[in-house]
């Protein structure tokens, strides 16, 4: 043994043994640096998987289904003048009128037996609109498109039942359908039938809860960041408040809906499902995200600023607020972007203070009931009908151009102003 | 007069005073500049706010106090008229009929469900219009009894700075004073509505019970299915085992990678691809793992021959819950291999070692506290996800370590009993609030020890 230790004969490098020990070495590493690309490469297959899906599906959610129906509007409405449907008395005169039993009729003389739900619920309110715009339609025959129900709409799209799939091809022998871009989509509010639903109501319901987010953690976070970084003294309570921000950056999201509802709703008895709830509770979640990435940047900009400014005469606060917060700013709005963006694509909290009824409406104010976007989204994976299938994945591809704009804007802010001092 | 139009009357007529204040010290400044002493104290708009403060602040605070106490003198007066003597005085019944009159004073509510309802309504119409009109004159009393006060002591040698600065460093410490705030907020309500649960439901019975089929009427003593080890195990098994096992090895392996293998063009554009994962919200990893990943899992189950594979399995959750974790593990990890002293790393390389045995052999047992901490960070994340196991997890309770059954987790059952009827006093939404405090405790400790490991580890190095 002691022979072996110290033999004095020096390593044959070029030897068999030791190449072969040299390449399993090498090999080594070749997978192991191979494992790494790989779980990177498997990340990124995902987001891109996810987000091909998405697409795929949800594309074809901005489009719908239209059906050609004649109507002979002299006959239909006993010969209804231009005149008397337009004016000031428009609204009563088109009341009066029955505008869905005359879609029903025309639909009924052109298809026969197959007419019965033919259109989706929403299509005597499209040609409601379409004689309030152009009162003239009604003096003769026309040919309107009419979004037809969500059966014939999946089955005209992809695979539907084989009932429906039945009448879409006898009808698409007939070219009476065609695809079209589905404004709806984009104007309406939740529906019971997938094919008139839109996302503005959710979408506003959004843009509403993130005022009061927004109105509320900005300030707030701000003023906290200034107070830990330029004037907190060192002492217990200032530890405890740094502790609590530490911490309240990583509860989970559904405690602050837990919070929400104990505080909010029963202790304060405020509106439930409004979005004046929805923003206090996410400003509660979003202020220690500002407050972090405020206190970064504030502490980044140099003491020789914070020095001369007093050495010229300027008190405490002056120097605060007339040169670190200027020159702090653009590191806070990031950190607010992300954290609004955060903010914007929560869903639990919201579902705790009740956002998850049916809200057939946009809000009109902070107080009135209403959904959110990502909420919107859970409500509809949740439905049976085929057809919500496509609206889930659209609104999804919504939500996510509002959520990487926002990234995109925080990063351009980053790389703007970023100043290396 | 509705609050809001207040706010704003009470807002303009600050920014009145403002004005006023303001022009008011221009003028004496002007003066001092033209006099022999050439300067005042203050500058103009220290005063217009000191004014504007003055004015504004108290009427506020009192809005808001007002605002709080206004509801319960409301029901007083209506309460002490003889027509509300013949009210059920069962508390259930007689709250109902009192909060849907209120509703319909308020405008909120058109039809009465209740017939005594309807006679309370003019009563609360006119409780709400009096005590709104004394909120509304105290209000401006206030607020003009502040303002003018403030508005007699502009006078040129008067400091209005340092005033409006302590009132600044007030508004700061009370912004800080919000975090704490909430923090106590959280765990107040959270053990308030917890000690409701238990003193219906025994803590021994929610903490080692085996059987989670909750009851919406409970007898004391007896089982009543609020047994909350399923849901531990069920919220442990998904987010700290399933979504570990993907997280982990996939987050060191691209931080290992991106940092000591990529060139610096791959990083760039990496780096933030993976971020992007971070930055896709839950509900759409929801649907993705309900609509994509759960049905092809199941297929996957079938194909091996397990028979009972669910479609809401709990694999497909754990997958999504892992991926979505690989940013925060990738990004933990990356800092604690950085903050690795570069003497290390060079020593090992100069032996003679390969980059692969340099980096397992020592930047990461040297990095290992840092990762630790990070992955703990990652499973409080996980165990605290709500909507990907809302949706791709089932709802029931099951005990089993078979990844292809349905299994429930504590966030899960938060949602499922607070859906429907939200009675407070119901020990389904007292529940909630008890599996809430369990959550919070949890990732607190979770939390706590990850950053202290993180600090520790961090101190070591430096």
């Amino acid at each position: 043994m002691s022979n072996a230790t110290m033999d004095p004969t020096p390593t044959d490098w070029n030897g068999q043994i030791m190449q072969k020990r040299i390449a399993r070495r090498y090999a080594a590493e070749r997978r192991f640096k191979a494992m790494g690309f790989f779980a990177v490469f498997l990340s990124t297959l995902f987001l891109a998987f996810l987000l091909f899906t998405m697409l795929g599906q949800g594309l074809r959610g901005f489009q719908r289904t239209e059906i050609a129906v004649d109507f002979d509007f002299p006959a239909l409405t006993s010969g209804t003048t231009a005149a008397s449907i337009s004016g000031p008395n428009a609204d009563a005169a088109l009341n009066s009128m029955d505008v869905p039993g005359i879609v029903e009729l025309a639909v009924g003389q052109q298809y026969g037996n197959i007419s019965e739900g033919l259109l989706t619920t929403g299509a005597a309110g499209n040609v409601r609109q379409m004689l309030m715009d152009n009162p003239s339609l009604v003096t003769s025959k026309q040919q309107l498109w009419l979004p037809v129900d969500s059966r014939l709409d999946v089955a005209f799209k992809r695979e539907g039942e084989p009932a429906a799939e039945k009448i879409v091809s006898t009808l698409a022998q007939k070219g009476t359908l065609r695809a079209s871009f589905n404004w709806t989509f984009l104007t309406g509010a939740d529906a019971t039938d997938p094919s008139a639903v839109g996302i503005w109501a959710a979408f506003k319901g959004s843009l509403m809860t993130m005022a009061i987010t927004l109105m509320l953690a900005f300030p707030v976070g701000v003023l906290a960041a200034l107070y830990l970084e330029e004037y907190a003294p060192k002492n217990k309570l200032t530890d405890m408040i740094e502790v609590s921000i530490n911490n309240l950056a990583a509860v989970p999201s559904i405690i602050f809906g837990l919070l929400g509802l104990a505080v909010f709703l029963t202790m304060f008895g405020m509106p439930r499902s409004s979005a004046l709830v929805g923003g206090l509770t996410l400003a509660l979640m979003t202020m220690p995200v500002i407050v972090i990435a405020g206190r970064n940047a504030v502490k980044s900009v140099p003491p020789s600023i914070r020095e001369a400014a007093l050495g010229i005469g300027a008190s405490p606060v002056q120097v605060v607020f007339h040169h670190v917060l200027p020159l702090a700013l653009p590191g806070i709005l990031t950190g607010t972007i992300i954290g609004m963006a955060r903010a914007l694509g929560e869903t639990a909290p919201l579902l705790m203070i009740g956002m998850r009824a049916f809200i057939p409406s946009a809000p009109q104010g902070f107080t009135d009931a209403t959904t959110a976007l990502p909420v919107q989204i859970y409500l509809w994976s949740d439905e049976v009908n085929q057809g919500f299938v496509e609206k889930t994945s659209a609104a999804i591809i919504v939500l996510l151009i509002f959520l990487l704009g926002m990234n995109a804007l925080a990063i351009y802010l980053r790389n703007r102003f970023e100043t290396r001092w | 007069m509705t609050g809001t139009a207040l706010l704003f009357l009470v807002l303009g007529l600050g920014l009145v005073a403002w004005i006023a204040a303001r022009a008011r010290a221009a003028a004496f400044v002007r003066q001092a500049k033209a006099g022999p002493r050439g300067t005042v104290n203050s500058l103009p708009y220290y005063h217009g706010w000191f004014v504007a403060i003055c004015a504004v602040a108290p009427a506020l605070l009192f809005m808001f106090i007002w605002q709080s106490i206004s509801p319960s003198l409301v029901t007083n007066m209506v309460l002490s008229a003889p027509a509300a003597a013949d009210l059920p005085q069962e508390g259930f019944a007689r709250a109902a009929i009192l909060s849907e009159a209120r509703a319909i004073a308020q405008g909120f509510q058109v039809t009465a469900f209740q017939g005594e309802s309807e006679k309370l309504v003019p009563l609360y119409k006119s409780a709400l219009s009096y005590y709104k009109w004394i909120g509304v004159a105290a209000t401006l009393l206030l607020l003009f009894a502040g303002g003018a006060f403030a508005f007699t002591r502009v006078k040129p040698d008067f400091r209005a700075r340092s005033k409006v600065e302590r009132v600044v460093m007030f508004g700061l410490l009370v912004a800080s004073l919000i975090a704490i705030l909430t923090t106590l907020g959280i765990f107040a309500s959270l053990i308030f509505e917890s000690w409701r649960f238990f003193s219906m439901v025994s803590p021994f019975e929610f903490l080692f019970g085996t059987e989670w089929n909750p009851k919406s009427v409970v007898t004391p003593g007896a089982d009543n299915g609020y047994g909350a080890i399923p849901l531990f195990w069920g919220t442990i098994f998904i987010g700290a085992i399933i979504a570990m096992i993907v997280a982990i090895p996939l987050g060191l392996m691209s931080a290992i990678f991106l940092t000591q293998y990529a060139s610096a063009t791959v990083r760039k554009w990496m780096k933030p691809i993976l971020e992007i994962l971070a930055g896709v919200p839950t509900v759409v990893y929801g649907y993705f793992a309900a609509l994509t990943v759960a049905p092809a899992v199941r297929d996957f189950a079938v194909m091996l021959g397990v028979s009972n594979a669910a479609s809401d399995n709990a694999l497909a959750a754990g997958i999504v819950m892992g991926v979505m974790i690989i940013p925060l593990v990738s990004s933990m990890s990356d800092d604690s291999i950085a903050a690795v002293p570069s003497a290390m790393r060079d020593g090992s390389l100069a032996m003679g070692a390969t980059k692969s045995e340099t980096i397992k052999q020592v930047l990461l047992p040297a990095a290992l506290p840092g990762v630790v901490g990070g992955v703990l960070l990652a499973v409080s994340r996980a165990i605290g996800e709500t909507m990907i196991v809302v949706m791709a997890a089932g709802y029931t309770a099951n005990l089993t370590a078979n990844p292809f059954a349905t299994i429930t987790t504590v966030t899960v059952q938060i949602v499922a009993l607070l859906t429907g009827d939200q009675d407070f006093g119901s020990p389904h939404t007292l529940a909630a609030f008890a599996l809430g405090l369990a959550l919070f405790v949890t990732t607190f400790f979770l939390n706590y020890v990850a950053l202290r490991v993180v600090k520790r580890y961090r101190e070591a190095y430096e």
